[in-house]
């Protein structure tokens, strides 16, 4: 893809956006092949943890980017241009308790505050403060329905698709808090100083 | 035991230091033949002059840090250079013939986010030129701004040039009058989210070709064709970005891309506002534009253009152009 180097996260949108990444044109042979390899510098992609996509294109290291909007809602003080919404990789952070009378709730009512775990700390911060609820929130790295199991917490802040997980963990969701979806972004000085690499892009993408 | 110093902030040794005299004594040298005498001012300042202008800082660039002096007064590290020279000028100058040069090498101190590479004290170079109107003066200005980069030994740099006051402009074409609908948009704007510009847009209502428009145009970058593009409507606003564009030298003009889509930069310009890019290093190493109505809130009322250069960003930037060779 020219000389722009785009940032391909792994995990659940790995599949996904190199499909699109195919269909735009670019090569992804050598990345499917590839699990161990990050870089892959003649067809333009890095690839890594989705929370570390915005790091690398606010650098500069990336002129652009894949990611969720859950990372970006994250990471808002980056800068960064969000330029298109993907459409795919559709979730949505919620907040989730077990099921059966809501312990946060109750919490809330009894103790004034309520224990929340989640791997998205400012975006389960920023959601209580806009609501006027008082919450302690716990932050943990992975296996957050595990908190409200354990009695770490009454509640946690998580990502759900189908609520798959959710079920299995006899946890409910008791209020969607943002929707996600992949988003592209891209360095402000790429986007001035790649300007018509990056639309070219950006008319291919919005031809489909 | 090891003594500390705060996060954001960092001591300068001698190798590095004797690259960064170097690069400045460079552009001190353009601006002092440029007819830009160097003033400074105190790092310390009274609060109430970086209040006075009632300015939108936004996050990063407003004072963070206030002590009190003997006296119970709230003084504030300065965080820019702009204000205090406005001040300076309403007070030194007060009754000198503008226009009026003023250069600076001086730091200023701000606020930094945390693990972000922030500075809390950096180093500006810049220049202010006050007194002269666009196009003149924003000519002039530049002028200087791409020979002060030659001198400091960068090749590959380029100066986006935009209008503060063009989608403002926009929007009240397009008779969009409620205030929170148009400080949302220019949120969103700033904050270069163009999915929630996007979204905004939808929200008001309006018809396909307009909401076209206002996505459009702040995503347009690039050369004077840019410019060529615009629909008739639009031309106007355009005028004086197009005016700064034909007075400009040849190899300064080449420099330039237009960029439709900068807006906002400090909260004190009102017309052109540029910023400095430089391949080799992916943020801005310089912002600067026009402020014609600060030096008002210091009463003495003059239109004025200027920039400041972040020095230590143009050093990161001249050795990674040095090590792409």
């Amino acid at each position: 893809m020219s000389d722009l180097r785009i940032a391909v996260p792994r995990g659940a949108l790995f599949t996904s956006t190199l499909d699109l990444l195919d269909r735009l044109g670019v090569s992804t042979k050598d990345v499917r092949e590839n699990d161990r390899k990050l870089l892959f510098e003649s067809a333009g992609i890095i690839t890594m943890r989705p929370s570390d996509v915005p790091t690398y294109v606010e650098a500069g290291a990336a002129d652009l980017g894949i990611t969720g909007k859950d990372v970006l809602l994250e990471q808002s003080e980056r800068e960064l241009y969000e330029l298109v919404d993907l459409d795919y990789g559709h979730c949505t952070m919620v907040l989730a308790t077990v099921a059966g009378k809501d312990p946060a709730a109750e919490a809330l009512r009894r103790l004034g505050v309520m224990r929340i775990a989640t791997k998205y700390p400012r975006t389960a911060t920023r959601h209580f403060l806009e609501t006027g609820r008082q919450a302690e929130i716990v932050e943990v790295k992975g296996s957050v329905e595990l908190a409200p199991l354990t009695g770490l917490a009454e509640g946690i802040v998580d990502l759900t698709a189908s609520g798959a997980t959710l079920r299995e963990n006899g946890l409910v969701a008791r209020e969607e808090i943002a929707r996600s979806t992949a988003r592209l972004i891209a360095n402000p000085v790429s986007h001035k100083l790649k300007a018509r690499a990056i639309d070219a892009l950006l008319e291919r993408l919005d031809a489909m | 035991m090891v003594d500390r110093i705060p996060s954001g902030t960092r001591d300068f040794l001698p190798d590095e230091m004797r690259e960064l005299r170097a690069m400045t004594d460079r552009m001190r040298a353009v601006f002092e033949r440029a007819g830009y005498g160097e003033v400074y001012t105190p790092a310390l300042e009274y609060e109430a002059t970086f209040t006075r202008a009632h300015l939108d800082w936004g996050p990063t660039a407003r004072p963070a840090y206030r002590v009190f002096d003997e006296h119970g007064n709230v003084l504030v590290l300065r965080s820019d250079m702009t204000v205090p020279i406005a001040r300076l000028v309403a007070t030194r100058y007060h009754d000198a013939e503008p226009p009026l040069r003023f250069c600076y090498f001086a730091h200023a101190y701000r606020g930094v986010r945390p693990q972000r590479g922030q500075s809390r004290e950096f180093l500006q170079a810049g220049i202010e030129l006050i007194g002269a109107e666009s196009p003149d003066g924003t000519v002039e200005v530049l002028t200087v701004l791409c020979d002060a980069l030659d001198a400091a030994g960068l090749q590959t740099y380029r100066v986006g040039l935009g209008d503060a006051a063009l989608y403002p402009a926009l929007l009240d074409r397009l008779n969009i009058q409620d205030q929170e609908r148009r400080e949302r948009i220019l949120t969103e704007l700033a904050n270069g989210d163009f999915v929630g510009l996007q979204d905004e847009i939808g929200a008001l209502g309006i018809d396909d070709e307009d909401a076209r428009l206002l996505l459009e145009v702040p995503q347009a970058r690039g050369g004077p064709e840019v410019l060529q593009a615009l629909s008739d409507p639009l031309q106007h606003a355009v005028t004086g970005m197009r005016a700064v564009h034909t007075l400009l030298a040849p190899e300064v003009a080449d420099r330039i891309i237009f960029d439709l889509g900068l807006v906002r930069g400090l909260g004190y310009y009102t017309g052109a506002v540029f910023q400095v890019y430089d391949p080799a290093h992916g943020v801005p190493i310089g912002i600067g534009g026009r402020y014609d109505e600060l030096l008002g809130h210091f009463g003495r009322p003059l239109p004025a253009v200027g920039f400041s250069l972040n020095v230590e960003r143009m050093h990161i930037a001249l050795t990674s152009e040095e090590r792409r060779k």
